[in-house]
């Protein structure tokens, strides 16, 4: 589609042209294993692709109920780009039918955070109470019982505007995303220390939203704008160092600036993201590379917890395995349960949304059951969002893979 | 440099031979990294362990033709390997699937005798290994057969298997089982995640027995459960009161898919590191030696340094090698000489579709211990081997298992790492 694809679109769009119809995505797709309002990857995509003309309407809406999880991409033998394409066709089915309200809101979580933090312990309250929580069912479309995260009350970026790093010459950009920033401010405040701990000046720019739950939502114009806007605002602290990169903890977050912004929402050509793109890491793929250099510190102390450690979706999207195991295998006294299961279901906000909620809970069923037989305590996972799932489906507590790390080094 | 990561050993390719050399290496105690395009072979194969089957004839037992088989072709990867290699390497295999994490899942077989399992269109196929859920297919018990299948399964037709097995001489005859579904079609993957629950199976089984005769065996799609497939095969079977047999259909693969698990299991339990959506994109030379390999991972390139590389990146059929539109063959992954391509002006296809085609047996120039000519640290294994037609000879499985073993012990024993613990 060149209207909303450029050429990278149509280059996108002819990958599906190498489609030998071989099944192997629709053996990992996590949603039409569950659930048959979803016909599965291959049909919605290199299949019914054939079926989409440009400025015509959609003869089928079913690609809405893929959660955009990019596993297809992934395990593709023939490197079709799959979900990209099934992405771009949520997209215009946005909006040819319009977009609810509700994809409107909770896609913004810049909004809902400064909204929520100043007020958080009422905020908290009243968004945890059940009546509140069935009109927002009835009214916003929001399932009632959908993990839904509790703001922290305080902001990253104020923690982080109130010190600086020890000058050491060898400067890393932290980028922190909304998760960190609004609901889960410790995370942020152990991956500053951990990188401070292996001798690196952390600066923390003032920044905003990937624009991935837009993405995800089909919102297309507005992601272009808040992710070129995130690029604009990292891009000046690598431009002109070539040995400075960008590192996050919410491993969807920085899979958006890597890839998807610059393949699904067809912003290949932006300079600025370009660069970005190329320099951003993912905290634990960065820390790994480190111990192979021999310049991660290795001073570690005993964990003694048994931990199940899932590797989310969009952390496996990075293609770079799962560094998070590696990392773990350092600490003494760790125990760690690998998880086989594909997803947790909620893939961002799709498990939020009232119609897809029980769909999200049934993909997840898989990797909840593993959890409990695991016999572990604790979860790891390198998502939020996930994390948030699976501790509201097993009710053990989850924490992301750097948390253990932190521990060992006792910060 | 930055982006790079070091291992002792790189495998390239996830099918049997990569993860089969992937594990054994880790099991050898390398430090070693799987990396895959995407996820491949198993889950498109009926994961029959197929050695020899014909050479040209029907083979009744893989082994002893084996070394008949060698002398008439001396560029043939079993000739460099050995027939020795291949048996140890079937009995790795086997331990490994009994050890895996499927519990109570084996293999059935040896190389003595192939066994001959109906195909999904009734034909007759030789394997020296099967799953223990296909072997009451080999048709040299003589049962009366019964082949079941489903409407809901548009890829299966129990007439047309049934029919071409009589005309193998087999007392066979068809039924077919409604299953209450919540959609339009199914395939053999949903149908199996049904069949590993209890209850579900419990009700099929009881709607299948009224419609069997006295005496007969029962011949299902492959789709007897993915998790636990001992537990549902040796259920059903019990609940049938007679011998019940997988027989494998088309993609997805139900029983790829838990050979694919077990191997990948057995790589990660050793050790072992794969990552899936790691195309190879270039490779960095030092001399006639390989250095590293690049991956497209998101934003930028990763780069796994190693003194050894395995090539198990398939032939034609992954497009690890291919034909272009200009009429040229490329290995894509280093680049390396092929061996086998007919010669410039002579034809590269022949019109019978069936007879040996020219092209057929091209691969990448290994020596005589499978390292690539001019790439002195790259061990090849697998369908990227020259000198077989694993489709004509039924060898497909024989040589990635054998293969991908001897590369794991070459790499192992010439690296110095500690070996032992890969035998």
């Amino acid at each position: 589609m060149s209207e909303d694809g450029g050429v990278l679109g149509e280059l996108m769009r002819g990958s599906l042209d190498h489609c030998v119809k071989c099944t192997i995505c629709e053996t990992q797709c996590p949603v039409s294993n569950v659930t048959p309002l979803f016909p599965g990857p291959k049909y919605a995509g290199p299949q019914a692709e054939r079926y989409r003309v440009a400025l015509e309407p959609s003869v089928d809406s079913s690609v809405d109920y893929c959660s955009g999880c990019g596993i297809c991409s992934m395990v593709c033998p023939q490197g079709v780009k799959i979900a990209e394409i099934n992405s771009q066709a949520r997209n215009r089915l946005k909006q040819q039918k319009g977009i609810p309200v509700r994809d409107r809101i909770i896609t913004r979580p810049t909004w809902l955070g400064r909204v929520g933090t100043p007020v958080a312990p009422i905020a908290n309250l009243t968004l945890g109470a059940r009546p509140l929580r069935i009109l927002g069912e009835k009214v916003l479309k929001v399932h009632r019982h959908a993990a839904a995260p509790k703001f922290a009350g305080r902001r990253f970026s104020r923690w982080a505007r109130g010190r600086t790093s020890p000058p050491t010459g060898r400067k890393i950009v932290y980028f922190h995303g909304c998760g960190t920033e609004y609901y889960e401010p410790w995370e942020g405040e152990k991956v500053v220390q951990i990188l401070e701990h292996n001798g690196f000046e952390v600066v923390v720019p003032k920044q905003d939203c990937c624009g991935l739950p837009l993405q995800s939502s089909g919102l297309f114009d507005d992601a272009r704008k808040v992710v070129t806007a995130l690029a604009r605002a990292l891009v000046p602290y690598v431009r002109d160092d070539p040995d400075t990169i960008i590192v996050g903890n919410a491993t969807s977050c920085t899979l958006m600036l890597k890839r998807e912004a610059r393949e699904i929402l067809s912003l290949e050509h932006d300079p600025d993201l370009k660069l970005v793109s190329e320099r951003t890491y993912d905290i634990c793929e960065l820390l790994l590379e480190l111990h192979d250099r021999g310049e991660l510190k290795t001073a570690l102390e005993p964990v003694n917890e048994h931990i199940a450690y899932h590797a989310p979706c969009q952390q496996q999207g990075h293609w770079i395995g799962k560094p998070a195991l590696e990392l773990f295998a350092l600490i003494p006294g760790l125990e760690v349960s690998e998880m086989n299961a594909r997803c947790c279901g909620i893939a961002g906000t799709y498990g939020l949304k009232a119609e897809k909620y029980d769909i999200a809970m049934a993909v997840g069923a898989d990797l909840f059951a593993q959890v409990r037989e695991s016999g572990a305590r604790e979860v790891a996972c390198d998502s939020e969002t996930c994390r948030w799932q699976i501790t509201h489906a097993t009710g053990l507590a989850s924490a992301h893979p750097i948390d253990y790390l932190h521990r060992a080094y006792g910060l | 440099m930055r982006g790079e990561l070091h291992y002792d050993a790189v495998v390239i390719g996830a099918g049997t031979a990569g993860l089969v050399a992937g594990a054994r290496l880790a099991q050898g105690g390398a430090r070693v990294c799987v990396l895959a395009k995407g996820v491949g072979s198993t889950h498109l194969a009926p994961a029959t362990i197929d050695v020899l089957g014909y050479a040209p004839d029907r083979v009744a037992a893989a082994g002893p033709a084996l070394e008949r088989f060698a002398a008439s072709r001396p560029d043939h990867p079993y000739v460099l390997l050995g027939v020795d290699a291949v048996a140890e390497a079937v009995r790795w295999f086997g331990s490994t699937v009994e050890s895996g994490p499927l519990p109570g899942y084996r293999y059935i077989g040896d190389l003595e005798r192939n066994l001959l399992l109906p195909t999904a269109v009734g034909a007759l196929r030789p394997s020296a290994l099967v799953p223990e859920t296909m072997a009451a297919g080999d048709a040299a018990g003589g049962e009366r057969v019964c082949i079941v299948g489903t409407r809901s399964l548009r890829d299966f037709h129990p007439a047309l298997c049934a029919a071409n097995l009589r005309r193998a001489g087999i007392d066979a005859r068809s039924v077919d089982v409604e299953i209450e579904l919540d959609r339009a079609d199914a395939n053999t993957l949903g149908l199996a995640r049904r069949f590993d629950d209890p209850a579900w199976r419990a009700g099929f089984a009881a709607r299948l027995a009224l419609k069997l005769q006295a005496h007969e065996s029962v011949g299902l799609p492959a789709m007897l459960g993915l998790r636990d497939p001992h537990g549902a095969w040796s259920d059903v079977q019990h609940r049938l009161g007679r011998p019940v047999f997988e027989i494998p259909t088309l993609p997805p693969s139900v029983p790829g898919m838990r050979l694919f698990e077990i191997l990948r299991a057995t790589l990660r339990r050793a050790g072992g590191r794969l990552v899936v959506g790691a195309e190879v994109v270039s490779a960095e030379r030092s001399g006639s030696r390989i250095a590293s390999v690049a991956t497209a991972s998101a934003g930028h390139q990763a780069r796994y340094a190693a003194p050894w590389f395995v090539l198990a990146s398939g032939g034609f059929g992954s497009g690890a090698i291919e034909l272009d539109s200009h009429w040229d063959t490329h290995e894509r992954v280093f680049g390396l000489p092929l061996r086998g391509l007919p010669e410039p002006g002579q034809a590269r296809f022949v019109g019978d579709y069936f007879a040996e085609q020219p092209m057929a047996r091209v691969g990448v120039a290994v020596d005589s211990s499978l390292v690539a000519e001019g790439a002195d640290n790259v061990v090849v294994a697998g369908a990227a081997l020259p000198g077989a037609i694993p489709w004509r000879e039924g060898s497909g499985e024989g040589i990635a298992l054998a293969s991908g073993s001897h590369a794991a012990q070459l790499v192992l024993a010439r690296s110095g790492a500690p070996a032992g613990a890969a035998a």
